[in-house]
């Protein structure tokens, strides 16, 4: 049953681990700013919300004492990690950051002219 | 089982220093506030591995405060690059 419990805590931390890596060469990598909070949001929320779970397993299944906090937390990451990013990258459009040259469809900037051309500013 | 958490904690240290590789170079603002947000995940994370490396489960109510406390700083930081200011004072009547 140790075994059991021990390779469901590896399995979760590893895939954890894995997305984790993938958010900094995503950050690394990625051609401009909507890319990289692309994948720091996402991949990020994702990686940390498995280390959690494997953590809360270790908790649960070896020590012996179930903790709630922790499922709270995840929560709480699942929530406020994209919605984070969402509000990052569309105020960073406002504030004017170009996209990559090679982006093909540009949806908010229409928009976000009506929304000026409606509300008398500029 | 001690092993394996001790590698897994040097792969995310190794993350670490490619996001503040991020974070120094980034050309706009945005992006050093888009690293400083993968920042406090990652740190989060290794919180959580430390508490099983020393069996205690005193440290895991710093992932709650950790977590509020980034929100909070990724939505400020937002709110001060859309509009320069924190708090608008006209539209709150």
């Amino acid at each position: 049953m140790t075994i059991l419990a021990n390779s469901l805590v590896i399995f979760f931390i590893a895939i954890g681990t894995l997305f984790i890596v993938v958010t900094a060469i995503g950050l690394i990598r990625l051609p401009d700013l909507y890319t990289r909070a692309h994948a720091a949001s996402k991949s990020a929320t994702l990686g940390v919300m498995c280390v959690l779970i494997g953590v809360f397993f270790h908790f649960w299944l070896i020590e012996g004492h179930f903790n709630p906090r922790i499922l709270l937390g995840v929560l709480f990451l699942f929530i406020t990690g994209p919605v984070g990013g969402h509000i990052m990258t569309r105020s960073s459009y406002i504030a004017g950051v170009k996209p990559w040259k090679g982006t093909v469809r540009d949806e908010l900037g229409p928009e976000i002219e009506r929304m000026k051309k409606e509300q008398n500013i500029k | 089982m001690t092993i394996f958490i001790i590698a897994i904690i040097v792969v995310i240290c190794l993350s670490m220093i490619g996001v503040i590789y991020r974070m120094i170079k980034g050309p706009a603002a945005s992006d050093r506030v888009v690293a400083l947000d993968s920042l406090g995940v990652s740190l989060i994370s290794l919180i959580g591995l430390f508490s099983i490396l020393v069996e205690t489960s005193f440290f895991l109510e710093i992932i709650l405060l950790l977590a509020i406390l980034s929100f909070i700083g990724t939505v400020a930081f937002s709110k001060f690059i859309e509009k320069g200011d924190i708090l608008k004072r006209d539209n709150s009547r």
